[in-house]
């Protein structure tokens, strides 16, 4: 091939990538900038200024908001990599080669339907007349029936089962590319379990587990579904405030700050996340 | 190549005409329910060049939707008559309307004047009313005898066992039901504020109470049905709905009155099919078409003698909840002046965010 037939072919197969960052991603942020430095001084008439962070800074509900929302996006990363770790191992080292497919596929399986469909499957497990409490009540353990439904528990239990499989992907890749001879040379040189898991699957699996965990964490973050049909009367998520500024309160200006603000913020976490653990992008997500 | 071009000419004409010769479209943004299937059946039978399509929504996201492209994408929408003021001044997304083309004479004066009264800027009239129903209360009068304002709602003997939506409906409700005038306050905003931050503060206090905020129709219903909550804030037509199931859960208008809304008739600025939406409009009003949409929706229709109209399930459950005093006690929202729903949108933002209960 020819210089420029080779060029010509990059040029191809980088275009639809290309085109998709920049009219799906750059142009409507760039969008949402403009329209966050919008401030409304009469109907239909609008200023340039920055009234809209501003209020945000003056708001303690708004940032409230906020970092309870990164708070327990936190929580459920840290869940999930908790249980989704043993569950990654168990597939990538322990389980034989068919086992392997058969329970990749099992993971797999709770995304073939959509979020809501999902929601709604917890919806019917723990309201109060649901199965778990009418299970309950049918052995006598209570009277009444219980709610587990509208509390941040029941948030918390519906994000990581939505976001548990973004965590164990990346795990199970990483693991698998590390060989039984490491595990084996660990134990062989007197290392016990915990040594073993300390200083030899965990650094391994690292960049599996910062890539799994920032996924989970935008994920979650960013999150509208969930929280909001599982949550009770006083779980505010960070979306949710978004939505009601753009649909309820006509508010598109702030609605778009506070946009820029959750993606600020939680691309802020990611960077302080990766700065503690010692790792970067390159040798992480783009390895996995 | 002469024939060729000639071929591709005649393909291309044949492809457009059939197109633009089977139809006129008519895009109606509405609410669900207000466009059943055999009506737009019919509709279609009666003007066969005219295809509707069906968009449904809610208030909010009609005029986000129009807000968005101008106007633009919609031939019809349905929003309710407080959403038309200030949604015009601030975003000019609907178009005056010709009122010689609609049968105005059929429409129930009241409330044809109500939406005139509020949907008229510069002398232009934007809305005509379609269909009315009121938010009150409902509850399963074996559980919950005594509810009958809205601060029932609030009762500790029922904690745990009630439910509200958590927007401005609430806010106007809980204002009656101090002995305030939430509309009256609207022309003084300082004042309304005053009043707002009160009812914010009881709101609060009766988090404590409620189980949850309801979202939608649907999971109201399964709460109520399932008789894991017995009262609670509700729109009448969901009430009916339920009526039917268990007769013991009624609709109950407060005693301060229910909130009356009109859903409208409003072509978007840019609409395309106006003469469609016109055709439209009479068509539902024509009363055994008005039959059809009642049974639909749940709502009773802004023409005269509308209540009479009703399927003949729908006419008991108005009648096991209304009498002649309710009616006269209605309270019509009034516009939403511009600025008003911020100040709302905020103090339910203050509300939900509380940590009281």
């Amino acid at each position: 091939m020819t210089r420029d037939a080779k060029r010509l072919s990059l040029i191809l197969l980088f275009a639809p990538f290309a085109l998709w960052i920049l009219l799906l991603i750059v142009l409507p942020h760039i969008g949402m900038v403009a329209l966050s430095l919008r401030e409304k001084v009469a109907p239909r008439i609008y200023e340039f200024g920055f009234g809209n962070y501003i209020d945000f800074l003056n708001e303690p509900i708004y940032w409230n908001t906020l970092l309870r929302t990164a708070s327990m996006s936190l929580l459920v990363t840290a869940l999930a990599l908790l249980i989704g770790f043993p569950i990654a191992y168990y597939i990538a080292k322990i389980a034989g080669r068919r086992a392997r497919g058969a329970l990749f596929l099992m993971c797999l399986i709770p995304l073939w339907v959509s979020d809501l469909i999902r929601a709604f499957g917890w919806i019917l497990l723990l309201r109060q007349t649901g199965v778990i409490s009418s299970l309950l009540v049918w052995s006598g353990m209570t009277d009444e029936g219980i709610e587990f439904l509208y509390n941040d528990a029941a948030v918390i239990v519906g994000l990581v089962y939505t976001v548990i499989l973004f965590m164990i992907v990346p795990l199970v890749s990483t693991l698998d590319g590390m060989g039984d001879d490491m595990i084996e040379a660990g134990y062989n040189l007197g290392g016990g379990h915990l040594t073993v898991l300390r200083r030899i699957i965990i650094p391994y699996a690292m960049p599996g587990i910062v890539a799994g965990c920032i996924v989970t964490f935008m994920l979650t973050a960013g999150s509208y579904l969930t929280p909001i049909l599982l949550g009770g009367k006083n779980s505010s998520w960070f979306t949710e405030q978004i939505y009601n500024q753009f649909i309820t309160r006509f508010n598109w200006e702030s609605g778009a700050a506070f946009g820029f603000l959750l993606l600020a913020f939680t691309s802020i976490t990611v960077w302080l996340g990766l700065r503690l653990s010692g790792q970067s992008l390159a040798n992480t997500v783009a390895r996995t | 190549m002469k024939l060729r071009i000639l071929l591709v000419g005649l393909l291309s004409t044949t492809a457009f005409g059939a197109a633009s010769g089977s139809a006129e479209t008519l895009r109606l943004l509405t609410w669900g329910s207000y466009a059943p299937d055999e009506l737009i059946q019919k509709f279609e039978e009666r003007y066969p060049d005219i295809d509707v399509e069906v968009t449904y929504s809610n208030n909010e996201e009609m005029i986000a939707k129009l807000r968005a492209t101008g106007g633009a994408g919609f031939d019809l929408a349905q929003p309710s008559h407080d959403r038309i003021y200030a949604a015009q001044l601030e975003y000019g997304i609907y178009k005056p309307l010709d009122l010689s083309q609609i049968d105005t004479d059929v429409m129930s004066p009241v409330h044809l004047e109500a939406v005139k009264t509020n949907a008229t800027l510069d002398g232009k009239v934007y809305a005509v009313p379609h269909q009315w129903g009121t938010t009150g209360l409902m509850a399963d009068i074996t559980k919950a005898p005594d509810v009958k304002g809205w601060d029932d709602l609030c009762d500790p003997a029922y904690t745990g066992k009630t439910s509200m939506r958590l927007r401005r409906t609430i806010l106007l409700g809980t204002a009656f039901a101090m002995g305030e005038d939430p509309f009256a306050a609207y022309s003084d905003l300082d004042k309304y504020q005053d009043l707002l931050d009160r009812v914010a503060d009881k709101l609060i206090a009766c988090k404590q109470v409620i189980k949850a905020y309801w979202q939608g129709g649907d999971d109201l219903s399964a709460m109520m049905l399932s008789g894991e909550i017995v009262a609670s804030e509700t729109w009448d037509s969901t009430a009916y709905k339920l009526y039917d199931q268990n007769q013991n859960i009624v609709f109950i208008p407060p005693e301060t009155g229910a909130l009356t809304w009109i859903d409208t008739f409003a072509i978007p600025a840019k609409g395309e099919a106006d003469d469609a939406a016109y055709k439209w409009i009479n068509f539902v009003l024509e009363p055994e078409n008005v039959t059809i949409m009642s049974g639909s929706t749940g709502a009773i229709a802004a023409v005269k003698g509308g209540a009479d109209l009703l399927p003949e399930d729908k006419k008991a459950a108005v009648k096991a909840s209304f009498t002649e005093a309710d009616i006269e006690n209605l309270k019509f929202f009034a516009n939403i002046p511009p600025g008003v729903e911020d100040m709302e949108g905020k103090t339910l933002e203050k509300i939900k965010a509380a940590t009281g209960g």
